[in-house]
């Protein structure tokens, strides 16, 4: 007997396991995919062998429980993992193990989860393509010549190539929704505050959140039914209720009101990508919900906000690494002045640079007043104008980015033209409000592009409700795979007990 | 429609000055790079200045409820012998980290 297992889901995880397949077996079958295809994806940049074995082979001796038990993970390298190497894809934290876990980490490895390893991402999670790690790109599985997006693109190509169903990512101005976008996959940013932020590297600690990538939107609940909820060691980590998100996905979208800001995606916005949007919106509408338009007028300010914003944040975040306490130190220096710069100059990238400069510039006398009082400004405008609009409608709709994947190189040496590929995403990091991206179809090239969905505070529930009521009738996953999953999927195991080693 | 070209508002002089600030060791190119750059961001930057902001109350966080306080018991924290493997040069039997003479 021999039967494919299927990782792009939980489900496939468990009917593996019902069919007798073990932890183990699964494991190996991860770590077999990973070896066949991730020397040319990079979607790894540790992979956790023998820590997951042993996991694998303690859940098969004492039984597996939890709403994760047994299911591989992938998490983003800026997600503080116990003596386990973590990075965030810099030459300043290399080697660095860290003496405790994230929060997060903690919660899913409570919940059953098998962690597989540390994804690739743009160092400190800065970037928008993953060209800005220290190990180089990752590469998108539907077209290898393309970035999975960023930052957190290891996170999507594990998931999208078939190796884990699930994947962590960290989102401060749409490194989780952008990637599962551009790789076809679903991808949530939490309401701020709703995920502790506890052992995540910190970037822009105002914006940042930590969320799921998966292949469909019942899994994205599932992660973060295990995630959410307040902590102790996170003061930002609200203590609200935290529903069953699994609860409501099989509702309908009728009677539910839409909001479309038209304005907004008068210009830049690739016609590809606007067809796709449009009959997703007409998709929804069918099923019953009833669309307007929406006017978020300083939404066109979103971009140049976030810069100002995310920047000096990161300035300040990052000030920490100096060579004394974690990683990397120079060793061409005589004084501990020299040592700092060095170390900094060494040890960080050019994107990285780039940001702390101009996050100190912003923030250094003479400037404050003119740049990053007056963003924090705009930034409550930006607020209140989904403040209105959440008095009309349930939830705000765009294209989850103007364009589908671009090409590896296209915009790496023009920081602006990559800051400005983020426009759709970044209002939902500086509002706080949760946001989710759903896989809306291919464009001709037979490239992936997302819908994303905005929705009020803590109202994570209706975003998936939903996402998964549109993903009931589009389907779009079962559509079509990019090659190394296809080969994934054909390739058969023996069961139980003989997976290749 | 974006691809702008816009004078340099950044000068030599004033990269340095932030890079000093940021303790970054910039060579050369890099200057030149990131005085070009950061105008560049900065130009862009500059169209929130149009904006009328008079009355309006900034923004530092996305926390729309009270921040969480714990209870104020004492709690273990990372002991160090597990923090300092994490450093470039620990001096574990003190129990410090080791760096380059201060003081001339």
């Amino acid at each position: 007997m021999s039967r494919t297992i299927d990782l792009r889901t939980i489900d496939g995880v468990r009917e593996a396991q019902a069919a007798g397949i073990s932890s183990t077996d699964i494991c190996s079958e991860v770590f077999a995919r990973i070896d066949a295809f991730d020397r040319d994806l990079h979607a790894f940049t540790f992979l956790a062998h023998d820590a997951a074995r042993a996991r694998a082979r303690e859940l098969d001796t004492n039984g597996a429980s939890g709403p994760l038990a047994g299911v591989p993970i992938a998490l983003k390298d800026n997600l503080c993992t116990r003596r386990m190497p973590t990075t965030a894809s810099s030459r300043i934290l290399r080697d660095y193990l860290p003496p405790y876990d994230a929060t997060v980490v903690r919660r899913l490895m409570d919940a059953g989860a098998i962690v597989a390893g540390k994804t690739n991402c743009d160092e400190f999670a800065m970037g928008s393509s993953t060209e800005n790690s220290a190990s180089g790109p990752s590469r998108n599985p539907w077209d290898p010549t393309r970035t999975p997006g960023g930052s957190s693109g290891g996170s999507a190509v594990a998931v999208a190539a078939g190796f884990v169903p699930v994947a962590i990512g960290s989102d401060t101005g749409g490194s989780i929704r952008q990637p599962a976008a551009l790789c076809g996959l679903v991808g949530l940013k939490p309401t701020y505050g709703r995920v502790s932020r506890y052992g995540l590297l910190a970037f822009g600690s105002s914006l940042d959140q930590i969320g799921p990538i998966t292949w469909t939107v019942r899994d994205a609940a599932v992660v973060l039914n295990v995630i959410a909820g307040p902590d102790p060691a996170d003061a930002t980590a609200v203590d609200i209720p935290v529903p069953d998100f699994t609860a409501g996905l099989d509702g309908s979208v009728s009677g539910l009101r839409i909001g479309v800001p038209r304005e907004l995606l008068r210009e830049g916005v690739d016609r590809d990508v606007l067809t796709l949007f449009d009959a997703a919106i007409e998709e929804l509408r069918q099923q019953g919900a009833s669309v307007s338009d929406v006017a978020l007028p300083h939404a066109q300010y979103a971009i140049p906000v976030y810069y100002l914003v995310a920047t000096a944040e990161a300035s300040s975040n990052l000030a920490r690494y100096d060579g004394v306490r974690y990683g990397f130190r120079s060793s061409k220096a005589n004084s501990l002045r020299e040592m700092y710069r060095r170390t900094r100059d060494e040890g960080f990238g050019p994107e990285v640079k780039r940001r702390i400069m101009l996050g100190t510039y912003v923030l250094s006398a003479g400037y404050y007043d003119a740049y990053y009082l007056k963003a924090q400004q705009v930034r409550t405008l930006i607020r209140r104008d989904y403040d209105r609009a959440f008095a009309d409608v349930d939830v705000v709709v765009m294209p989850t980015t103007p364009t589908a994947a671009f090409t590896l190189g296209e915009k790496v040496d023009d920081p602006l033209q990559m800051y400005l590929a983020d426009v759709f995403t970044v209002s939902a990091n500086l509002s706080g409000l949760p946001a989710l991206s759903v896989p809306c179809g291919f464009t001709p090239a037979g490239l992936p592009v997302g819908l994303q969905l905005t929705g009020r505070m803590f109202e994570e529930g209706t975003l998936l409700r939903i996402g998964g009521a549109y993903e009931r009738m589009t389907r779009w996953y079962d559509k079509r795979q990019p090659a190394p999953l296809e080969q994934a999927l054909a390739a058969r195991v023996n069961e139980p007990d003989a997976a290749q080693a | 429609m974006l691809a702008f070209r816009m004078p340099e508002i950044l000068s030599r002089e004033e990269v340095e000055r932030i890079a000093a600030l940021a303790s970054l060791e910039l060579t050369e190119a890099e200057v030149e790079t990131f005085a070009r750059q950061l105008g560049e961001i900065l130009e862009y930057a500059r169209r929130v200045q149009q904006i009328d902001t008079s009355g309006i109350a900034p923004t530092s966080h996305g926390v729309s409820t009270a921040p969480l306080d714990r209870a104020d018991d004492p709690q273990p924290s990372l002991d160090r012998a597990s923090v300092l493997p994490g450093a470039p040069d620990p001096a574990q039997d003190a129990g410090l980290f080791r760096v380059p003479r201060v003081i001339g």
